[in-house]
């Protein structure tokens, strides 16, 4: 047989394996702990990144200060930063999420500094000549102007940080997607895990049709009127 | 009652080359409406951008009411293009200038330069014109004694620029704030000022000041012809 059931399961076979895990198994359990060691890790990394690339964008200082640091940051493989933390810190929760804000940090910190340095000249000038206040300025001006680099930094941020995640699960950690995953592996059970990685895909799709769209259109509707 | 303007510029350079305002002493009368006019490039704008505060790297002193400009109050200020910031309705364009200024104050300033029923729009859904009154009703706003004009018709087709003079006469008149005009045009100059400085040179320095008489906006055809062709008569000798 060219497809082996065993290597190749059928769509129903899948979905019948992920009603299994959903009603016998721990996928909810799993996909819970993936997702809670992932909102923690893109929230500490796009609201440190964002503070770091305001600093960058605004002062040369700063910006010598950690241009070398990214530059590492950007280049060094996840799964180097993820050893090391684990040596150092143990197979611990915090060493995990630290793993994946350290690797999502310089791209987050790269985009907001770009996103900074576009800020158009003129409307400083506007602010300027009407003396507007530091907040009013930061909210009124800087802020809207940041936003679709927020918005892409948060897009690619998420899509990075939810295979980081998978990956440094199966490297060391007590469960999750990706720990789930590994254990499939070594049984050759394919049809396992393709049941968590639909179910992931689903819980992914979610957030970018429900939450992410949604958002974007909220916010940048002055834009979309065009 | 508008404030006096007293500039004396000693040296005001961008680069290596000759200063663009040297030893340049100009002194505007409270609540009169100056032109500056002269050729692109001869430093109009800079020293606009200097009553305005916001170049302050100069040596000399700009002086609003005795005192310094960048610590004056703000003035109401139009740019070359209307500037309004793309994600703010016109109403939220004329507010963010300045913190006291309520909706109500906002829409009756967007009445009064013809722009009831606008409010909400996005400055993309407006066009040139009605962008350009919106910069002029945000200028407004601030309640300035002081407002600065920096070349607010360019590139507008000439009827247009006839219906902005008429809302900026009327503004100006109900008023009565101490305003500087930069222009290269002198048919503008003739239409909204009591008196035209003509520029010209590196370092820029004054060419021809001439003080009308008559009354802007309630001046004749021929009165305005005749002003125009005296300003670029005393432009073109230059060149």
């Amino acid at each position: 047989m060219l497809f082996p059931a065993r290597l190749f399961p059928t769509p129903v076979d899948v979905a019948v394996q992920i009603w299994e895990h959903l009603t016998e198994g721990k996928l909810l359990a799993d996909l819970a702990k993936t997702l809670t060691r992932a909102f923690i890790a893109f929230f500490v990394a796009m609201t440190l990144g964002t503070a770091i690339g305001i600093a960058c964008g605004r002062s040369r200082v700063v910006d010598r200060l950690f241009s070398t640091w990214v530059v590492i940051g950007l280049n060094l493989p996840a799964i180097v930063v993820a050893i090391m933390l684990y040596i150092w810190l143990g197979l611990t929760e915090f060493a995990l999420i630290l793993a994946v804000v350290l690797n999502k940090l310089p791209l987050v910190i790269v985009t907001i500094r770009e996103g900074v340095r576009s800020f158009s000249a003129e409307y400083d000038e506007l602010a300027r000549a009407y003396r507007l206040s530091f907040w009013r300025r930061f909210i009124y001006v800087g802020t809207p102007q940041l936003t679709p680099f927020i918005l892409a930094a948060a897009r690619t941020g998420l899509s990075l940080i939810w295979k980081i995640v998978l990956v440094f699960e199966v490297l060391g950690s007590d469960g999750g997607v990706g720990f789930r995953i590994s254990t499939f592996f070594q049984f050759f059970d394919i049809k396992g895990v393709l049941s968590y990685s639909t179910a992931f895909i689903a819980i992914v799709f979610i957030f970018e049709y429900l939450i992410l769209r949604p958002l974007e259109r909220r916010i940048l509707r002055w834009r979309e009127e065009r | 009652m508008g404030p006096q303007l007293d500039i004396e510029i000693e040296g005001k350079r961008f680069d290596v080359l000759a200063p663009l305002l040297a030893d340049f002493s100009l002194t505007v009368a409270p609540s009169s409406v100056l032109a500056l006019v002269g050729p692109s490039g001869v430093g109009k704008s800079t020293l606009l951008r200097m009553i305005g505060g916001i170049d302050t790297v100069f040596r000399g002193r700009v002086l609003v009411d005795g005192v310094s400009a960048a610590a004056a109050p703000p003035p109401g200020f139009v740019f070359q293009d209307p500037r309004l910031l793309p994600w703010l309705t016109a109403l939220d364009n004329v507010r963010i200038v300045r913190e006291a200024t309520t909706r109500e104050a906002a829409a009756a300033m967007l009445r009064r330069v013809g722009l009831a029923g606008y409010e909400n729009a996005y400055p993309h859904q407006l066009s040139g014109g009605m962008q350009r009154r919106v910069a002029i009703a945000r200028a407004f706003s601030v309640n300035s004694s002081l407002l600065l004009l920096d070349e607010p018709f360019v590139s507008l087709d000439r009827s247009l620029v006839q219906e902005i003079e008429g809302v900026l006469t009327g503004l100006l008149d109900a008023t009565q704030p101490t305003t500087v005009l930069v222009t290269h045009l002198p048919e503008d100059a003739a239409m909204l000022a009591d008196r035209a400085v003509v520029l010209a040179g590196r370092p820029a320095h004054i060419v021809a000041d001439f003080k009308f008489e008559s009354r802007r906006g309630a001046r004749s055809r021929a009165e305005l012809e005749h002003i125009t062709n005296q300003i670029a008569a005393a432009s073109l000798e230059r060149a």
